[in-house]
């Protein structure tokens, strides 16, 4: 058999190790080799995205390999409904983010090595059907994600942001192995391996009072309230093609990791807790929404609205019904390519005008038509607009809610009214309006030089819009090229539930 | 139950590491005339090369039967156990020695490569030893030589001063567990280990005093492990001895430590399980607190390094707390590769220390610039230590506190969890210096010779093997569990 999802966790890996031990002096070597290594990725996962036979649904690209069988550890890979559209987003986002960062100048050799570090480590969490080896590939980033924000970030916050994000999400993944190991010695079954813990049939006191723990643990990394405020500390102070993966992938991981691990192994304590998720959710959508309001930074606003963003997925997964359950699927992956979108344009914003306070910014439509028009879709997107992917994730999401707390929908409704006025507010000062003298002026590199214009971004920035903006678009108008990979999956969630409510 | 005084030719094959060692020893010491001034590289290759050889052999002849042994009158007991405690010791032997090797000032008297033989023979003995007489020989056969090795540099008023710290409190130490090995002697009326047990259990009104016992002989252990609140010498010894002892004194010493912990207390406490429990509970937590907390201020890499190693100790406890057959796994798969990390780490250290003249943490401000593939391996080394894949730290660290979470002690690995949390900081900051910061224009290269070399990318590969290729190893730490328990 074709190891299909061992080549979309692998390729990364080794195109990583061989990177490293390139002459540094290659630069262009090392960045095609990067670029090949997410192609491949890319290729691959939509490969098994498009040969998922979604009819069959259940678990499909199964590899197995015994790992240390003394402990009932196993290399157990498979992908479902849920997993293929963020595996899909896995390689989407890496290869746009190679793209964008094709001009980095400083050790660009440890920059794509790391950058394929972590797209391995996404895609090994998305495929792993054994507890240990989820767990293994989701602390394998820690150390990529720490150097890459101190290294290539922002010089002012990057040692303060990069720290906070990594010990709150190292803090996050701990807590969850110990519940998780929790689980494994709760089962008695002497496995890690997902599928046969499904089954454990766990006693009700145990699930009421682990799944906290596992469930937290996972969701902090999806940045639930009031554990968030690393995302847009760390998130903004991260060069922008790590913004777009740990704000477009690594926030999924959290989320992905949560349902399958937390929601799906105990499924009573679920049912117990939902009440608390589905709070901590609306508060993630207006807490988060609110507070991007008010900021004054550009990508500021775009890190706390995916904090806003994310609830909407908490909120999907505390329904535990097939609507809620089928718009946080849809969710992950729109948001993914939605704000790996806005990142990317951020930083293409950044990188000509060195400018990142709103105030100072303006008319860049003029200058940059690409990045504006990227951009505003990004916003109809955010703001769940009909035609683009955002209205086809979000609707679901709120009619699983309406049906179990009312209340919770209508708070929420108001938080996607205060996003289209951040959304709308921004893109007005941004791209709107006259451009401000000091930016006329400004050249490349920030400093006045003379009249250096603000020019267009690049081919390969376009590339990069272009392809983000049209998957959202495209998913607007045919919803069918993903609703029913999402709904199989969350067919199987269910039956794990006990049928549904 | 105990071994015959008969004499026969498996008891010498028995002991082939120790006779391979003290023959090794013996003849370093005529070589050293020999070579002279030469010795310095050949000394080192020869010290390295034949612990090698040892444990090679070892292997192939004096492997372990599936039944434990007792031999020389029931001093000794041969199992799997000692065994991989033993090559364990023999690895910590053979990578010191490489990263001596070069050392102007430590090759200045060859006695170094002796007494460091000596003391791997005295840790041999440890692991195996199954007598409380033979067992505290052992250690002081270990421990002295290391209380000259500490004070090594003897124009370095440091390094004197660590060495008589160490001596200092390693006397007082040993002392109150000698203290606590009579009381048992008088208590049961034998020196034999492995009948202790039965005698203790038999003999009326003996919980008490056996209690008290239990307290002074842990005193002793915890010594050697560096655990809190018997840690006080480590920073000071680590930072003043010689770079290499340090590193030697933080893997070898500190699992010769563990061998006997483990040994002795799973043979000779069961019925006191709760109350020796609490003990190392207390043990660990104290560690794994106090020995972060204090290296978070750390400005010195081997001050910073030593209450590193106090926290490991008390991840390491954990595992000892649980009381089960996969504690006692977890234990010895992470002292496997903690041996390699810690090494690798002190070899890094060592390396810039010769390098750039400096062990505080400002030295290591941009080393990715003047050598990135030293700064790959400290990477290596730090996040091993932190406990992140896929490197050997995780491993072991996943298996203690799951033995934890399984002895039902879930909030001890909920405090180890969190506490390592607060260990990623510190070494992630380190590793921040070392790619972030720019490196000082002081013209400084770092230079890494040969044996070196060969040290560390050995190190390098354990900590990855063992943190990706589970099942040979966790198999011998199996073994040694099932002869515990």
């Amino acid at each position: 058999m074709f190891p299909l999802l061992s080549l979309i966790i692998f390729i990364p890996l080794l195109v990583g190790v061989i990177l490293l031990a390139l002459p540094e002096e290659r630069r262009g070597w090392i960045r095609g080799l990067a670029l090949v290594g997410a192609l491949l990725t890319l290729v691959f996962s939509l490969v098994a995205y498009f040969g998922y036979d979604v009819s069959a649904g259940g678990y499909q690209f199964q590899e197995r390999m015994p790992w240390l069988p003394a402990l009932g550890i196993g290399y157990h890979v498979g992908a479902d409904g849920i997993s293929l559209p963020l595996l899909l987003l896995g390689g989407l986002v890496a290869v746009s983010g190679v793209l964008v960062s094709w001009r980095v100048e400083d050790r660009p050799r440890e920059f794509f090595a790391f950058l394929m570090f972590l797209v391995a480590s996404v895609q090994g969490v998305f495929a792993s059907l054994d507890l240990f080896q989820l767990f293994f590939f989701f602390e394998l980033a820690v150390f990529p994600k720490y150097l890459m924000i101190v290294l290539w970030g922002s010089p002012k916050t990057r040692n303060y942001g990069g720290m906070k994000l990594t010990l709150y999400l190292f803090l996050g993944s701990v807590v969850s192995l110990v519940a998780a190991l929790a689980v494994y010695f709760g089962s008695g079954l002497h496995t890690f391996d997902l599928i046969e813990l499904q089954q454990a049939g766990l006693a009700k006191d145990f699930q009421y009072f682990w799944f906290p723990f596992l469930f937290i643990g996972f969701a902090l990394l999806s940045g639930i309230f009031p554990l968030h405020s690393w995302a847009p500390d760390g998130h903004v102070a991260a060069p922008t093609a790590i913004s777009m993966l740990l704000a477009g992938v690594e926030m999924k991981v959290g989320a992905f990791a949560a349902l399958r691990i937390a929601i799906e192994l105990l499924p009573e304590g679920a049912r117990q807790w939902a009440w608390l998720i589905l709070l901590l959710g609306t508060m993630n959508v207006v807490y988060g929404a609110l507070i991007a309001l008010v900021q004054k930074d550009f990508k500021y606003v775009i890190g706390f609205s995916s904090v806003s963003h994310m609830g909407l997925v908490l909120m999907g997964f505390a329904t535990l019904n097939a609507d809620g359950l089928l718009g946080a699927g849809m969710q992950m992956f729109s948001h993914g390519v939605m704000t790996a979108l806005f990142f990317a344009v951020v930083g293409m914003v950044y990188d000509r005008t060195h400018e990142r306070d709103i105030s100072r910014l303006g008319g860049l439509v003029q200058r940059m038509p690409w990045a504006a028009v990227g951009f505003i879709i990004g916003g109809l997107v955010s703001m769940g607009m009909p035609g683009f992917s955002g209205f086809v994730a979000e609707y679901p999401i709120f009619m699983g809610v309406w049906r179990v707390q009312p209340v919770a929908a209508v708070v929420a409704a108001l938080g996607i009214l205060i996003t289209s006025g951040y959304i709308l507010l921004v893109v007005r000062r941004v791209f709107f309006g006259e451009l401000p003298a000091a930016l006329e002026q400004s050249g490349g590199s920030g400093r006045k030089v003379g009249m250096q214009r603000i020019e267009d971004v690049s081919w390969m920035d376009k590339v990069v819009i272009g392809m983000l903006a049209l998957i959202m678009i495209g998913l607007g108008w045919f919803p069918a090229l993903m609703t029913p990979w999402v709904q199989s999956g969350v067919q199987a969630v269910l039956a794990v539930l006990g049928g549904g409510q | 139950m105990s071994g015959s005084a008969t004499f026969d030719a498996r008891m010498i094959l028995a002991i082939l590491p120790e006779l391979g060692l003290l023959v090794l020893a013996g003849v370093a010491l005529v070589l050293d005339l020999i070579w002279r001034d030469k010795r310095c590289g050949r000394l080192a290759l020869y010290t390295a090369v034949g612990t090698a050889l040892v444990m090679a052999l070892s292997l192939i002849f004096a492997r372990p039967g599936e039944e434990p042994q007792f031999i020389f009158g029931g001093m000794l007991r041969l199992d799997a156990a000692g065994f991989v405690f033993r090559m364990l010791f023999l690895s910590g032997a053979m990578l010191t020695a490489l990263l001596v090797m070069g050392d102007e000032v430590l090759c200045v008297r060859g006695e170094f490569f002796v007494l460091l033989l000596v003391s791997t023979l005295g840790m041999s003995l440890m692991a195996a030893a199954a007598d409380v007489m033979m067992l505290f020989l052992a250690i002081e056969t270990a421990s002295i030589p290391l209380y000259v090795l500490a004070g090594f540099y003897t124009g370095n008023a440091r390094s004197v001063e660590a060495g008589i710290k160490y001596f200092l409190f390693g006397g007082l130490t040993s002392a109150v567990m000698l203290y606590g090995f009579s009381l048992l002697y008088g208590l049961s009326g034998t020196t034999r280990l492995y009948e202790m047990l039965e005698r203790l259990q038999s003999a009326p009104g003996t919980l008490v005093p056996g209690l008290f016992a239990v307290v002074l002989v842990l005193a002793g252990f915890g010594f050697k492990i560096s655990a809190v609140p018997f840690h006080f010498w480590a920073p000071d010894v680590y930072e003043g001895a010689p770079t290499q002892v340090g590193g030697f004194l933080s893997t070898a010493s500190k699992a010769a430590g563990f061998a006997v912990l483990l040994r002795v207390m799973t043979t000779l406490f069961p019925q006191v399980t709760p109350v020796w429990t609490v003990a190392i509970v207390v043990l660990a937590l104290a560690s794994m607190l106090a020995g972060n907390l204090l290296a978070l201020a750390q400005k010195n890499v081997k001050r910073l390094l030593a209450y590193s190693s106090i926290a490991q100790a008390g991840y390491m406890l954990v595992g000892v707390a649980a009381d089960s057959q996969l504690g006692t796994s977890g234990v010895v798969y992470y002292l496997m590769g903690y041996l390699v990390t810690n090494l690798a780490a002190f070899g890094v250290v060592h390396v810039v220390g010769q390098s750039l003249r400096s062990d505080e943490l400002t030295a290591y401000d941009g080393l990715s610039r003047r050598s990135p593939r030293l700064a790959l391996l400290m990477l290596i080394a730090l996040l091993s230590l932190g406990g992140v894949p896929p490197f050997a730290g995780f491993f072991g660290k996943l298996l203690v506190f799951g033995a934890a979470v399984q002895a039902g002690m879930w909030w001890l690995a909920l405090v180890g969890v969190l506490t390592s949390v607060l260990a990623l900081y510190y070494y992630l900051n380190l590793l921040r210096r070392i790619y972030q910061e720019a490196a000082p224009k002081d013209g400084l290269t770092v230079r890494i010779s040969w044996p070196w070399r060969v040290a560390l990318i050995v190190c390098a590969l354990g900590v990855v093997t063992l943190g990706v290729v589970y099942a040979p190893w966790y198999a011998w730490a199996e073994r040694v569990a099932t002869m515990l328990f």
